[in-house]
């Protein structure tokens, strides 16, 4: 288990986001957060590295607290992907250098660019590492952001709609990359969700939320057609093409 | 092919990186050079080899007077303030998330100006001699810059006020600047309608800019100030790359955005407030400096800090020497200047556009 999470709640001011939230998060698996718009998904996510802080309940990461960590300290061991990402006049490879500002005193050493050409070519970017990024697509900056995530070598990584702007090809390559690094990094990856059907390829593991608490929590087993229905508020079947599940709403 | 690309990757970026220290020591130089100049130029006529005996200390008295007491510290003074200025506007943006963040729009130099007002009119500090090389002489202009500073920093600390504890956003801030800019423009204006021809016309005067009137010890203060504030912009250099990419992107790049912001718009907001109190308002700087910078440079604070403030120091210059050898012996308001020069360079800069590089 590398991130366990119990009893965390969030309000904004007076408004209850969040209340009683536990899940646990093992190493190496994709894990999905699911919900309608409004559900809290987002709040979660940044409860998570502490962007906003939870009135009660523990986070633990590595079994370490992590309001007991300085915000670098959380910053080395959990990376962010926000859904906006404002793109200023940085070329891709300080983009993606930027990654390492936690692990970095005063000055980069040969290995922060060594993790950064690594990163580059991981996400296939090395053609672009001296183009600034208001000349990049809306694919190639995801692809950017993800890939500073990645330098920041976390031990959980957070994606908050990291596919959203991106076209059938760039959602495959992007949430590909991502499994594929949780696997072979053995790191967690939590995932803010909305397609259903991405999810389901791609998740080992799924969270679902409705009126700001847990719904359900746990693998393939929980996506049935009642608890989807339970959470979206619409009729569905959970089929299987050519082998892949796939939701289907009546 | 594809191999070779990547091998070289950190090579050409590396390469990329020495571009821009180049660029930022050739700036370096021309300032230098253009400091020298600036020295020579001017009514008294002086040759280069008279100023580098004078500046070794192996001159006789007049030119000693003339370059240690008038010319020099004037050099010294327009670099000092056009790297502050420059550098408090670069960080200002980056904090407000906002291009148009400089000491204008942030209501500091308003601010400086009634604080001016304020001393001249209420406190008479000020009335004008004509003599030939100055029209307005302040009769106590200690009096008027330490009203002028009160009246920048109570701007700044209204504005950060608001931010803390009402917990207002940096567009906020901003058009908090602008209202309280709008306010003490007013509150100036009615001071004015109240004083004699010869108060408004040492507040007018005063609020020309003009380089010339930092004495050594002025100087020293600026350039003390202007030192420490760089040092401190340059240490939270990552802090503001990290920024660059929004709030939440540096939050989770483990910045404290909040105390980052705060004490970042103090510090910049005392550095122009020191700034402009002894020498007056001095637009455009803040702007023109760091913005000329991005374009070249891009965004990367690593150089875009030290850049902006070469830039900065090398714009008042040029234009506090212009104006002073472009209708020589009248010194026109270095103000005007630096917005006559700055801003036709600015808008060619901006028909560049941001595509190409």
């Amino acid at each position: 288990m590398i991130l366990s999470v119990d009893g965390v709640e969030f309000s904004y001011s007076s408004r209850t986001v969040l209340r009683d939230i536990k899940f646990e998060v093992n190493r190496g698996e994709f894990f999905a957060i699911l919900g309608n718009n409004g559900a809290g998904k987002s709040t979660l996510l940044k409860c998570l590295n502490r962007i906003l802080k939870p009135e009660t309940g523990t986070i633990l990461i590595e079994k370490e607290d992590l309001f007991a960590l300085s915000p670098r300290e959380v910053a080395r061991r959990l990376g962010y992907v926000a859904q906006r990402y404002e793109s200023a006049r940085f070329t891709v490879f300080d983009a993606v250098l930027l990654g390492r500002k936690p692990h970095i005193k005063w000055g980069t050493t040969a290995r922060d660019l060594e993790i950064v050409r690594n990163v580059l070519s991981i996400l296939g970017l090395e053609e672009f590492s001296l183009r600034y990024l208001d000349e990049l697509s809306g694919g190639e900056l995801q692809k950017v952001v993800i890939a500073r995530a990645l330098a920041q070598e976390p031990r959980v990584l957070l994606l908050d709609e990291p596919t959203s702007n991106l076209d059938l090809k760039n959602q495959f390559e992007v949430l590909t990359i991502v499994k594929k690094a949780a696997r072979e990094r053995n790191i967690a990856v939590v995932v803010v969700m909305h397609d259903l059907n991405l999810a389901l390829r791609f998740a080992d593991k799924f969270l679902l939320l409705k009126n700001r608490t847990v719904f359900a929590c746990g693998g393939m087993e929980i996506m049935t057609p009642e608890n989807i229905a339970g959470v979206y508020g619409v009729r569905v079947a959970v089929e299987r093409l050519a082998d892949i599940p796939v939701v289907v709403p009546l | 092919m594809r191999q070779v690309v990547m091998e070289n990757i950190p090579e050409s970026y590396l390469k990329y990186t020495q571009r821009k220290v180049f660029i930022i020591c050739l700036l370096i130089l021309l300032t230098v050079l253009l400091g020298v100049y600036a020295i020579n130029a001017g009514s008294a006529e002086l040759s280069p080899a008279q100023v580098l005996l004078t500046l070794l200390g192996k001159a006789e008295g007049r030119l000693n007077i003339i370059i240690w007491n008038i010319r020099l510290p004037r050099v010294l003074a327009a670099v000092t303030a056009g790297v502050g200025l420059s550098v408090a506007g670069c960080v200002m943006q980056n904090l407000l998330r906002n291009p148009l963040a400089s000491p204008f729009t942030l209501g500091i130099s308003q601010g400086a100006a009634f604080g001016a007002a304020v001393a001249i009119i209420a406190l008479g500090a000020g009335s004008t001699h004509s003599t030939s090389a100055d029209a307005v002489i302040i009769n106590n202009p200690y009096l008027v810059t330490i009203s002028a500073f009160v009246g920048a920093m109570a701007t700044t600390l209204v504005v950060l006020f608001l931010a803390q504890v009402r917990g207002v956003t940096p567009e906020a801030m901003v058009l908090a600047g602008v209202a309280l800019g709008s306010l003490f423009s007013a509150a100036t204006i009615i001071l004015q309608f109240f004083a004699s021809d010869v108060q408004v016309a040492s507040i007018v005067f005063w609020t020309f800019g003009d380089i010339g009137r930092a004495s050594w010890r002025d100087l020293e203060i600026m350039a003390a100030l202007t030192f420490a504030a760089l040092l401190y912009f340059m240490a939270n250099r990552w802090n503001y790359n990290a920024l660059d990419g929004g709030e939440e992107t540096a939050k989770g790049l483990g910045v404290d955005v909040e105390r980052i912001r705060l004490t970042g718009m103090f510090a910049a907001s005392l550095v122009t407030a020191v700034t402009v109190s002894f020498l007056g308002i001095i637009g455009f700087i803040g702007l023109v400096g760091p913005h000329m910078m991005r374009r070249v440079l891009g965004g990367d604070h690593r150089f875009l800090i030290p850049a902006s403030s070469v830039m900065g120091g090398l714009l008042l210059l040029a234009s506090d020497t212009l104006a002073r050898t472009v209708v020589s012996p009248v010194v026109l308001p270095v103000g005007a200047i630096t917005s006559f020069m700055g801003a036709p360079l600015f808008l060619y800069l901006l028909s560049r556009g941001y595509g190409k590089r």
